[in-house]
């Protein structure tokens, strides 16, 4: 190999975390903030000591409208924190959400992308320009105030302190390793066992909010 | 042309229906049909007004404002209702979500051929999901907008208001 390739492959290369340890990381920050988990942090259910505060949604209701439907929540709770782990192919449907949040800039929003480069869960194809897109830009640029990138777990835990005691809506780009799926979706398990009425019985119970 | 303008449709009298409703939040993508009650909104202390820049996202938006407690009104035009088929499916029915959608009806006409395909397949569109829809057209039908509400509470499914103007009266405002 000659040298200028053997360059080209280390500039390439990202340092990834794995979402787990990025989970075990954050639990200890949780406090009692609300937490939508995504597939993509489906750890959380089996980590999680307030699943009451957590939604969980299995199946995923639509594609494209996590973000907008954390958002949503934290509009509706504005006193206690809401923290989203979304995944980059969702909010990739629907970017034109990021100048909303910006517009209303709920303090509680805690808003975390967990970047695998691709559909994991349909065989691993990338996303569009996976290895050049910067999420953490493009939030930036929407508007939101504070926005971060880490590709290494150390940085994330030495910061993550910061971050969440600082005032949303706040955006962290994480640089993920991919845990591809290739089994047919009908063969997989949900990673929530509570239906999503459950959860959502069991939201409105933990905050007080008349059914 | 008194009897006339008695006759439409007129924002003070949408909004007192969301408000008798307890609307808290209008998510909303601007259209030609319903913008006249884009200002009152705005005006209205009770009412958060949250625009989207894609239909689908009112209902994902609506979804988790839902959740948390509150009491969203989807309000958007025909074209983007139709957009929005897989998010009505998975954030509207699928999370049960007890929503009324305020769809502008572009292209409603009750006299001759309707030529605009939006109006053409939004009834159609509407009977593929199985949501009933109540077409309001002037203050007369405005207890329509309440009675929308009441099927989606008691069904807990989104239930549609079509907003059907004939492209007269708003705009007047």
């Amino acid at each position: 190999m000659n040298i200028m390739a053997f360059i080209a492959i280390e500039s390439d290369r990202k340092i990834m975390m794995q979402v787990a340890d990025i989970l075990k990381v954050f639990k200890e920050y949780r406090g009692d903030a609300i937490v939508v988990p995504g597939k993509g942090a489906r750890y959380w259910v089996d980590m999680t000591t307030r699943p009451e505060l957590d939604v969980p949604l299995a199946p995923n209701p639509a594609m494209g409208g996590r973000a907008s439907f954390a958002f949503g929540l934290a509009l509706a709770q504005p006193h206690r924190k809401v923290v989203l782990f979304d995944s980059e192919g969702d909010m990739m449907m629907a970017l034109g959400i990021l100048p909303t949040i910006a517009e209303h800039a709920p303090k509680n929003f805690y808003h975390f992308l967990l970047d695998n480069e691709c559909y994991a869960t349909t065989g691993g194809q990338p996303v569009p320009n996976a290895k050049k897109i910067a999420y953490d830009v493009i939030a930036r640029g929407a508007g939101y105030a504070r926005t971060f990138s880490y590709d290494n777990l150390e940085s994330f835990q030495i910061n993550l302190e910061r971050i969440l005691s600082g005032p949303g809506p706040v955006f962290v780009a994480l640089k993920i390793v991919p845990e591809i799926q290739n089994e047919p979706a009908g063969r997989r398990k949900r990673f929530s066992t509570r239906s999503r009425e459950q959860v959502r019985q069991d939201l409105w119970k933990a905050l007080g909010i008349a059914g | 042309m008194v009897q006339a303008s008695e006759a439409l449709l007129s924002p003070e009298t949408v909004l007192a229906e969301l408000k008798k409703n307890a609307v808290s939040h209008v998510v909303w993508l601007p259209d030609s049909e319903t913008n006249w009650l884009y200002l009152l909104i705005k005006a209205e202390p009770s009412l958060t007004l949250v625009t989207v820049s894609r239909e689908g996202l009112a209902f994902s938006t609506a979804a988790g404002l839902y959740f948390g407690g509150k009491t969203p009104v989807i309000l958007i035009q025909n074209t983007g209702l139709m957009e929005s088929g897989d998010s009505l499916r998975g954030w509207g029915l699928g999370l049960n979500m007890p929503v009324v959608l305020m769809v502008g009806y572009r292209g409603w006409t009750r006299h001759g051929v309707t030529t605009d395909t939006a109006a053409v397949y939004v009834e159609r569109f509407l009977n593929a999901f199985g949501i009933n829809y109540y077409l309001v057209e002037n203050n007369n039908d405005a207890q329509r907008i309440s009675l929308a509400f009441e099927e989606a509470r008691k069904t807990r499914r989104p239930v549609t208001v079509l907003v059907g103007d004939e492209y007269h009266g708003f705009h007047s405002h």
